[in-house]
């Protein structure tokens, strides 16, 4: 664990209008639960308040879901509060919340300004109302580009838009110009992420019925390396896996907590907590979420002690998703391992097939590397 | 003696042995319904699963005739495939008839024919049972005729039953007491008993099982074995009811067990015959023959924390089984193991899949070899039987392989192409002879290291299940002999090596190259493999890189679903081994191994 680092606080908001094709978050359209589920939330707060993360202040929140922007202002100004009373948040956090187009008023976006959220996510996914159709998205293409004037008008300057590529029907150009059209807005940060199919979505159910296909390795790959190129050229960072930075003042410092084994706090239904090497999760039920509080009984519904070794694989693939890559001396100091010793044959031949760079003691992927993340974690 | 019937029931796979000794075993009440557990005489899960008995086994089932006499008589289960031949021979020399199992709706197939020929060899009676009558595709006409035209036997002497009903087995038994001759012999001889099996018992040691020809034995006598000469004091004698059932004595005409202190199943010799050191026999029974081991392969934990396990299992399998032998080998990619003989390449199989299965293993096999003879240029000569002891080749003055005798039955309408896959496999001297009509016998004298490989899959194939195959090892002959290697990104899996002839050497390594290409599943970076003999590559084929595969998302909610996967891709990775930065399966020694043009 790296010490002397403030942990993270993530809420976890279980409601949209409606399911996404593609979703496989927790997420519910039941809005007639959301004054009860913020009750709940609180007293999951109150809870850890009492019982805090040992030692731990906070510079980091982060609003996900589901859809936060379904709150009223008064209820998202009712979470920070409780935040801010039950922890310790640190006066630079960064504040994140995530936003989906349509229905956001530039009132709604300045209070919420007020009260303390300092970043915005966009749920863009693509400037083409096609696809944003076939993805199942409630809102249009104009919508996404009003939800970002707005955001800009109100004073956010840390933006980050989420964008999905690799969906049937939709080429390298169509892609480009997403990018393209996400790029005139000059945000701080954009995540692209490959579509992926999972099971038990509505899309999963599409692809197989419709014969729809996913893109093949190599065009998987022209969309990965075109994205990476292109924003490259734009001036953005390719700090992870998925997501780019227009410089490293600008990376979500919440999501980087995941990647370095920072203690983080999940509230919220389904929401993962990880502290002092034991991870662990709220059930997945806003129903039971809410029962379980309201009885005075832990959401927490399963939580795992991670050993040393699992531990240590953790950090080697969430190591090798970000471009910073691993701190070789500190992965010795923390695992007992030597990579360059133990993994000597291996490394060689990744840094002579150009996936991996050893330099200034860290073991880096480089962008073919990425590309093969998950894998590169299993040498 | 009047009163004993001995007999095995010999089949096609699949054709209801097992079945049928169930129910006969179940008629004659030697159990009860209570400790009854079908196919009683199939005790290893390997032979239930793969329809083959693979060691006899025998049991005396009590019955009482119509004629109101009451008879013993003894079933003496056989071992089903040319690897085992000789123990099926053995089985069969300790009986007077046998019955002959014909599916009703399958008719007769290969083995039908091959068993029906073994039993004849040994002069027995042969009682032809048609089985599975219930099936509704059973077409009993046909099968009739082609016990007439194909086995040549009277179709009158027939019987319908289905094992699986238990319709037919009392004139089954009625038929063992009437036509299967009672044995012959006298008790009074000096004695002479055949040892048709043996096996490894935890508190008694070895347990011989044996048909009595002639004399007796009785505990406290002094037998001797003949191959040997060797002594032991008999501690106990007994019939094979559910379990051993001790006796006075076992007497001329009886079929039961002996235990005499014999330490290892490999101190007694399957087809051995035992006599008493004061007042042998004059001579052994005939038909004795030593089985050699004439394939050979290495064993390697996959693991190699796992390698002094092996080392236990071996030497624990090693009690049951005297035709297989083994020794420390080592290899510069595998690491330390064992060096294995076996008598077929079922066998080897048996031994591979009771070592992971019963002894729960993660085991790579060596591609299998026979044994071939270098004569040097300063006249000495080698054995060799493991391609990391392929003499340098400078040295060598000839090579020779050991060549055997095939003899096939088959269908006259599959000859072309059984003799065109003969003539593939390097074989010579060809001998036909029809034996009824439409019936050929036909012989080759072929390389075993041919017939090894996946001679008899093909041949199988090729006559579609209706020809039956056995071979007899012959002699050396010079052959024009090299080392084949494989190589991994540029390193050598001396596993992989392989004595062959030179002509087959290329198409030897294209086939190891393409297996491994299918097999070694893709890597971050590209996968060269090669095949040569010395430095000259011979044969390549490639793996291309994997360039795109990771996850898209990975947060909080995300990392211990994937870690969980990446732990059980460890896992797995753990079972393969890597040469040099490759991971290989297991299963890509084996698609070697079994490798062939096909
Ligand atoms: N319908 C039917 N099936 C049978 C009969 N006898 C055996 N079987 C089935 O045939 C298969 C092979 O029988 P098994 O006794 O193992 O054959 P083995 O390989 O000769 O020992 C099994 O599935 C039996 O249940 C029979 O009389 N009728
Ligand atoms: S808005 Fe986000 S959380 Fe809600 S259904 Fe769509 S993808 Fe899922
Ligand atoms: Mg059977």
């Amino acid at each position: 664990m790296i010490k002397n680092e403030q942990a993270g606080l993530y809420i976890h908001i279980p409601f949209c209008l409606s399911k996404c094709a593609y979703c496989s978050f927790y997420s519910i359209a039941a809005p007639n639960l959301i004054p009860e589920f913020i009750k709940a939330l609180l007293r999951e707060m109150a809870f850890w308040k009492s019982s805090s993360l040992p030692g731990q202040g906070f510079d980091t929140i982060y609003l996900g879901g589901g859809t936060p922007s379904l709150l009223l202002g008064g209820q998202i100004q009712e979470i920070m509060n409780a935040v801010n009373s039950a922890f310790v948040i640190d006066r630079q956090a960064e504040v994140t919340m995530e936003l989906n187009p349509g229905n956001v008023s530039p009132e709604y976006l300045r209070n919420l300004r007020a009260w303390g959220v300092n970043r915005l996510n966009i749920g863009v996914q693509s400037f083409d109302d096609g696809i944003l159709k076939f993805l199942g998205r409630r809102h249009s293409a104009r919508e996404a580009v009003c939800a970002i004037d707005a955001a800009r008008a109100a004073g956010f300057y840390n933006i980050g838009l989420d964008l999905i590529y690799g969906i049937s029907g939709q080429d390298i150009r169509l892609w480009t110009e997403t990018l393209e059209r996400a790029l005139s807005f000059v945000p701080e940060h954009l995540s692209c992420y490959q579509l992926s199919v999972e099971a038990q979505t509505p899309l999963f159910g599409r692809y197989r019925s419709e014969g729809l296909s996913l893109p093949a390795e190599s065009e998987a790959l022209d969309f990965f390396f075109a994205t990476s190129h292109r924003l490259a050229e734009a001036g953005y960072r390719h700090y992870e896996v998925s997501n780019f930075a227009r410089g490293n003042s600008f990376r979500s410092r919440h999501n980087m907590k995941y990647w370095r084994h920072i203690p983080y706090l999940g509230l919220g239904p389904s929401a993962h907590s990880f502290c002092a090497g034991r991870r662990w999760w709220n059930t997945a039920d806003v129903a039971a979420y809410i029962q379980n509080l309201f009885e005075g009984k832990t959401p927490v519904r399963q939580s795992e002690e991670l050993s040393a070794e699992q531990l240590a694989l953790e950090a080697l693939f969430l190591g090798l998703r970000t471009q910073d890559g691993i701190d070789l001396e500190q992965y010795q100091a923390l695992y007992g391992v030597d990579l360059l010793t133990a993994k000597k044959q291996t490394l060689g031949q990744l840094v002579e097939n150009g996936l991996v760079e050893i330099r200034d003691g860290r073991l880096s992927p480089t962008l073919s590397g990425l590309a093969v993340a998950d894998s590169l974690a299993l040498i | 003696m009047e009163n004993i019937r001995n007999f095995s029931i010999i089949a096609h796979i699949d054709h209801g042995k097992s079945t049928l000794a169930d129910r006969l075993i179940q008629f004659t009440g030697v159990c009860n319904e209570r400790n009854f557990q079908d196919q009683l005489l199939d005790n290893m899960d390997i032979e239930r699963e793969r329809g083959i008995t693979i060691k006899s086994n025998a049991i005396s089932l009590p019955y009482r005739a119509q004629n109101g006499q009451t008879y013993t008589l003894n079933l003496i289960d056989t071992p089903g495939h040319v690897d085992f031949s000789y123990e099926v021979s053995r089985s069969l020399a300790s009986c007077e008839g046998v019955l002959l199992l014909i599916d009703a709706a399958q008719g007769v197939q290969a083995q039908t024919l091959a068993n029906l020929y073994l039993a004849m060899e040994h002069n027995l009676e042969v009682i032809p049972i048609i089985n599975k009558i219930d099936l509704p595709s059973a077409d009993i006409d046909r099968v009739l005729e082609e016990i007439d035209s194909e086995l040549g036997l009277d179709p009158d002497t027939h019987i319908k039953a289905s094992a699986k009903e238990g319709t037919g087995i009392e004139e089954i038994l009625e038929a063992i007491v009437l036509r299967i001759p009672p044995p012959t012999g006298s008790g009074d001889n000096p004695l002479a008993a055949l040892i048709f099996d043996a096996k490894y018992d935890a508190y008694r040691g070895t347990v011989i099982h044996s048909r009595v020809f002639e004399g007796a034995v009785k505990a406290g006598d002094i037998i001797r074995f003949m191959y040997n000469n060797s002594t032991y004091k008999v501690e106990e004698v007994g019939h094979f009811l559910l379990q051993r059932a001790k006796r006075e004595k076992l007497s001329a005409g009886e079929v039961g067990y002996i235990i005499a202190g014999v330490k290892t199943v490999s101190d007694v010799r399957t087809g051995d015959t035992i006599t008493h050191q004061d007042r042998p026999c004059l001579q052994p029974l005939p038909g004795f023959k030593e089985v050699k081991p004439v394939v050979f392969a290495s064993i390697y934990p996959i693991a190699s924390d796992d390698y002094q396990d092996l080392a236990d299992s071996l030497e624990k399998y090693k009690l049951n089984d005297a035709s297989f032998i083994y020794e420390k080998d080592s290899s510069a990619a595998l690491g330390q193991g064992f060096r294995c003989g076996f008598l077929g390449l079922l066998h080897l199989d048996i031994v591979q899949e009771r070592l992971e299965r019963e002894y729960d293993l993660s085991i790579i096999l060596s591609v299998p070899s026979v044994r071939y003879r270098f004569t040097l240029k300063d006249g000495s000569v080698l054995y060799v039987d493991n391609p990391t002891h392929y003499p340098d080749p400078a040295e060598i003055a000839k090579g020779e392989e050991p060549y055997i005798r095939a003899s096939m039955m088959l269908p006259e309408r599959y000859l072309g192409s059984v003799m065109k896959l003969c003539m593939e496999k390097r074989g010579v001297n060809s001998n036909m002879n029809y034996t009824g009509p439409g019936r050929v016998e036909l012989s080759y004298e072929m390389p075993l290291a041919e017939v090894i490989f996946d001679f008899y899959d093909r041949f199988k194939s090729v006559t579609q299940g209706y020809g039956s195959f056995d071979y007899d090892v012959l002699d050396y002959r010079e052959s024009s002999l090299v080392l084949m290697d494989i190589l991994v990104n540029g390193e050598k899996v001396d596993a992989l090596s392989q004595i062959v002839h030179r002509e087959r050497a290329r198409a030897r390594a294209l086939n190891a190259c393409d297996r491994l290409k299918d097999e070694i599943p893709r890597q971050m970076y590209k996968i060269a493999i090669q095949g040569a003999i010395g430095s000259e590559i011979i044969a390549r084929s490639t793996i291309s890189a994997f360039r795109k595969d990771v996850t898209a998302k990975c947060y909080g909610g995300d990392i211990t679903r994937k870690r969980k996967l990446l732990e059980k891709q460890k896992e797995g990775k753990k079972r393969m081994k890597m040469i040099g930065s490759v991971s290989i399966p297991q299963s890509a020694f084996l698609a070697v191994l079994k490798s062939d043009n096909d």
